[in-house]
């Protein structure tokens, strides 16, 4: 069973980051992930994406077409992920940012005003985690309370001050994705639950 | 030691480190940079030898220089980078001494681009470089398997004083996948009787890739050919996955290796009989195995990110006993599980 | 009888003998060729300065590509222009051995010259022998980025065109002007004087590198009377009345470093 996601956003959005928080959490539960960035000059200020596949057998290919969940954090990722995403599959995107009409009926959409939630927590940087932690409760691909736990492991000495805003995002963004999950039905995406 | 999150070209230089290199001489080129990078700040802090050169053309001499006092050398780059050292390769080649590259393949020809390729295939393992020669390459497919396989390169060039590439593609060294890194190797650094060292208390040692008179350069040709039948005979290394009962032979290497696993795994659900070798060893190529499996094959599908340079091999070693289909995504695309499935469906329908 | 015991008994004085750290194999140079000379001139100053087991040489492609055979000296042959990085590697490794280039005009100035520039620019602590015979030796005389004015050679059938082909190239003054460089002195071997000062100048440039004072070079013009077309006496005369016009003989650099040694001696 495998899962793929594809975290799309401009440079400096933390896309490869918002990555990284699910691979780790996924090795922290002896899960198979593979971690496959956009590299090169679209790096230096373009739309920048990060493609994570977890699964419990050998990952083959960490290049996805079709991913089964997306994050837009911005509008051109939003354009350029809409189409891809399996049908069945989830995208959350970053509402604050992103005001396209959906146009697919056979994707489940979360919007998520990742900016303005995480301005309330720290600053923008954080926006990314929200929208992590959203996708993790909508998807239930990996519970929330490992990311929050692989955030405190995996950051390291340099950068410990934004481990608690990061947790709160998480938590943040999945509180809200429960409140909306009520609302619809849940994602029928496999759940890795080590 | 526990498995860490790992960037391929990380894991590459820093498997590297452990194996004991003791010099590193690089030029910055996507999609390789970090390597560079990473031995930059490691090799110091070990009281080692890095050294940016000013071209891939002085880093191969660089490595030449340094490996001629019996250490153990390395470069890595790209494409177009490899293809600058080939003068270097060529010359190291015939002087017996060991060296390690690392080729980190993009889209080509010319400047091509940053995407994964395997388009260095050729250049690899034919030597690349004027003159009768070979390079041992090991093509990984995961992350772990580059660092084995890294530790390899320099175990193999030290044993048979010879080239050893690591022939890895953009994806191998931009992702990130848990493994695990061996321990800090403690290894002698005696200098072995032919380094250049200064002729003290012995008659000097010379290093030449060179011989002005016939008779002396053909002797030197065949006992580099020698060596070489050596590794042939004993170095051999390939993945054979599910060929025993396989009437379908999918031949793919390094990262297009494991995408094709995964679509020969889906064509099994599908009651397809398909197996996979996955050549480790690009030279020597694993002619033998593939040979046999291909005995009972109905049809041979190499797939690969190039436009079929490994298809000549395959051919040669299924030797005809059954057709060799080819499918291939050129230019730094990669191919999807999906698309290899396709064909293999495709060619289990045909009779 | 009593005649050879006279003879045994005269006290025998050695004034010359061949340096130690010369072959005696016999050279392949061409007659009036001064690699010879150079080459023995630097073998002095190696067993005079008692390091020959320290010494390791590159040899590059080309006439000079013999170096390695007859300095007895472990030793190395480069790819073409490749000597100062292949040096660089060696010297990386082994900092306290003394690592030599010796390398023609066409190998270093034209093919070679992005390794010596940055090996100079880096203040590599290595000695670059580098011998401008005004034209590529070994493939039978065609133009080198040293070859002057209006000198014919088998590419410049006409003599070399500056218009079209620039300028000789002054290696001494272009190394001599960049940072890393401590020593830089162009010599020659036309005549007993000239050959003093270019023993010399090979002297401080070693006890430069020994001293770790940066990149050193010694430049020699140096005859090549078979492409020239000229008797070896006239090539030394053409050096002397032509050559050393274009490339004037001296110190070109001289470090602070390098002059406490040099009144240290």
């Amino acid at each position: 069973m495998q899962v793929s996601v594809i975290i799309a956003g401009f440079g400096g959005q933390g896309v490869l980051f918002a990555g990284l928080m699910l691979a780790y959490a996924a090795m922290d539960r002896d899960l198979y992930v593979t971690w496959y960035p956009s590299y090169g000059p679209e790096m230096r200020g373009g739309t920048a994406s990060a493609t994570v596949v977890i699964g419990d057998e050998e990952i083959g290919s960490p290049v996805v077409l079709h991913p089964d969940a997306a994050i837009a954090l911005n509008i051109p990722s939003f354009r350029k992920y809409e189409p891809l995403v399996k049908p069945g599959g989830v995208l959350v995107y970053n509402s604050s940012l992103i005001f396209e009409i959906p146009e697919r009926t056979d994707i489940q959409y979360v919007a998520v005003p990742a900016n303005a939630i995480a301005a309330e927590i720290s600053d923008t940087r954080v926006a990314n985690a929200v929208t992590v932690g959203a996708l993790a409760a909508v998807t239930g691909m990996l519970p929330v309370e490992a990311l929050i736990e692989t955030v405190d492991r995996h950051i390291p000495a340099p950068r410990r001050a934004t481990v608690l805003p990061n947790q709160e995002a998480l938590e943040r963004g999945a509180q809200l994705a429960a409140e909306l999950l009520k609302q619809s039905s849940p994602s029928a995406l496999p759940h890795y639950e080590r | 030691m526990a498995k860490e999150l790992l960037k391929g070209n990380i894991a590459i230089a820093e498997a590297a480190l452990r194996a004991g290199v003791d010099a590193y001489f690089g030029y910055p080129i996507t999609p390789q940079t970090e390597l560079l990078e990473h031995m930059s700040r490691r090799m110091p802090e070990l009281g080692r030898v890095f050294l940016q050169a000013e071209s891939e053309i002085a880093a191969i001499n660089m490595v030449y220089g340094a490996a001629c006092t019996g250490a153990w050398a390395m470069t890595s780059s790209s494409g177009p980078g490899i293809s600058l050292m080939q003068e270097g390769l060529s010359y190291i080649a015939l002087s017996d001494v060991p060296a390690v590259v690392v080729d980190i393949m993009r889209g080509g020809p010319g400047l091509g681009n940053i995407q994964p390729s395997q388009a260095d295939y050729n250049q690899l393992t034919r030597g690349g470089g004027h003159g009768d020669y070979r390079c041992i390459v090991l093509a990984p497919a995961t992350v772990q398997e580059a660092i084995d396989l890294t530790v390899l390169a320099f175990d193999l060039a030290d044993k048979y004083r010879t080239v050893a590439i690591l022939a890895g593609d953009g994806l191998i060294g931009q992702m990130m996948e848990p493994a695990q890194l061996p321990p800090m190797r403690e290894r002698s650094r005696t200098r072995p009787p032919w380094a250049l060292t200064g002729a003290r208390g012995r008659p000097p040692n010379s290093i030449a890739a060179f011989g002005l008179e016939a008779e002396t350069l053909e002797a030197m040709n065949w006992r580099l050919q020698a060596k070489l039948q050596r590794i042939r005979q004993t170095e051999v290394r390939c993945e054979t996955w599910l060929v025993d009962d396989a009437e379908i032979l999918v031949v793919a290497f390094g990262s297009v290796g494991r995408i094709a696993k995964t679509a020969v795994r889906e064509a099994r659900a599908h009651g397809i009989r398909v197996g996979l070798i996955r050549p480790i060893t690009l030279w020597p190529f694993p002619y033998k195995p593939i040979e046999q499996a291909a005995a009972h094959a109905r049809a041979v599908l190499v797939v690969e990110m190039n436009t079929g340079q490994m298809v000549d091999d395959v051919r040669m070693a299924v030797c005809g006993q059954a057709p060799v289909y080819f499918h291939g995504r050129p230019g730094g695309s990669v191919p999807v599980p999906e698309e290899i499935l396709e064909r293999i469906v495709e060619l289990s329908k045909e009779d | 009888m009593d005649e050879q015991i006279a003879v045994v008994n005269v006290q025998e004085q050695l004034v010359y003998a061949r340096p130690r750290a010369l072959t005696e194999e016999t050279t392949n140079y061409c007659p009036g060729c001064t690699h010879g000379l150079i080459n023995k001139l630097i073998a002095e100053v190696i067993d005079e300065l008692g390091i020959q087991e320290n010494t390791i040489s590159v040899s590059p492609v080309g006439c000079s590509v013999f170096f390695y055979r007859y300095l007895v000296l472990d030793g190395v042959v480069a790819p073409h222009g490749r000597a100062p990085a292949v040096a660089i590697g060696i010297k990386r490794m082994l900092p306290d051995r003394v690592v030599i280039t010796y390398q023609g005009d066409g190998d270093m100035a034209a093919i070679g010259m992005s390794e010596v520039v940055w090996a100079a620019m880096r203040g590599e602590n290595i000695t670059a022998f580098f011998v401008n015979n005004a034209n590529y030796g070994m493939t039978g005389g065609q133009m080198a980025p040293t070859t002057l004015a209006g000198q014919v050679t088998t590419t410049t059938p006409e003599g070399r065109d500056v218009e079209t082909m620039g300028m000789p190239t002054r290696m001494a003054e272009l190394i001599a002007g960049l940072p890393g460089s401590a020593y830089v002195a162009r010599c020659s071997t036309y005549d007993a004087r000239t050959i003093r000062d270019a023993r010399n100048a090979i002297r401080l440039a070693l006890r430069a590198q020994m001293a770790e004072a940066g990149f050193t070079m010694v430049e020699f013009l140096s005859a090549c009377p078979t492409n020239w077309g000229l008797s070896p006496q006239g090539a030394l005369q053409w050096i002397k009345d032509t050559m050393v016009a274009y490339y004037p003989l001296g110190e070109i650099k001289v470090s602070e470093a390098v002059q406490r040694l040099k009144t240290k001696r």
